[in-house]
């Protein structure tokens, strides 16, 4: 799994190629977690390139979001969910808890 | 059937994906199905080694998976702590962000992404097992 970064005027943008699971996830909680720590909470995940995602990494993003959101400082969206990973996350009944986009600069435009 | 010891460690998921994806690809599962015995072997596997093998670092994790008939089945052996999937509560998916609950979602995503999850724990042989099985549609 690689994460890249990527700040825009009014969010940043987080973008996973590769797997998510048990052992990767905590790379991806830490990079929620380092956006987070330096005031971003405004935070766009872009899963283009993101090939399998497992409930560790499912994890990581509510942890996010529930960061995110306190104080109505911001949230985390999802942009261009690949469709199995979408699958998962519609049983696992994460996508209430997440708005999505289906491509990255309407994401951003979201903010 | 084939089997596989795996060491039981995170680092080792991918190949423990490929290995049951590969018989079910094989066996005629569409992708989307492979997909979800994949996920699945994952949270079973992940579980294991997270629970059953907690501060235990040389545990071993033996994976077999075949078809039968229609359908493939999978079973996970470890010789850890018993951990049995279904006295865990089933995570409230209706429950808003602030209350949602961080564990159980793995086993849950087994229970209904398979069609069978059985367990099964020998205190006496040490040994625990977790029967999966999902049938083509």
């Amino acid at each position: 799994m690689e994460i890249t970064v990527q700040e825009f005027k009014h969010c940043d943008m987080i973008t996973i190629k590769g797997r998510v699971d048990s052992a990767t996830a905590p790379q991806l909680a830490q990079a929620l977690e380092t956006a987070n720590d330096a005031g971003k909470y405004k935070l766009v995940v872009n899963m283009r390139e993101l090939e399998y995602m497992s409930s560790a990494g499912f994890r990581a993003l509510l942890a996010a979001q529930r960061n995110s959101k306190r104080y109505n400082r911001g949230e985390v969206v999802l942009a261009v969910v690949p469709e199995r990973i979408g699958e998962a996350l519609e049983l696992a009944g994460f996508t209430e808890l997440f708005k999505t986009f289906d491509d990255p600069l309407s994401a951003v435009g979201h903010f | 059937m084939q089997s596989i010891q795996f060491p039981a460690k995170f680092d080792f998921l991918d190949e423990i994906r490929d290995f049951v994806g590969r018989i079910a690809r094989a066996g005629g599962f569409g992708s989307k199905e492979v997909y979800s015995i994949q996920l699945a072997t994952d949270e079973a596997a992940s579980n294991i080694i997270e629970h059953a093998y907690e501060g235990i670092n040389n545990g071993v994790l033996e994976i077999s998976c075949g078809m039968q008939g229609s359908a493939i089945k999978i079973v996970l052996v470890d010789h850890g702590e018993p951990f049995d999937p279904s006295e865990v509560p089933m995570p409230d998916l209706k429950a808003d962000l602030s209350e949602r609950k961080i564990g159980g979602l793995g086993i849950f995503l087994m229970r209904k992404l398979m069609d069978e999850v059985h367990y099964d724990s020998q205190p006496g042989k040490n040994s625990n097992t977790l029967t999966m099985i999902k049938r083509k549609r």
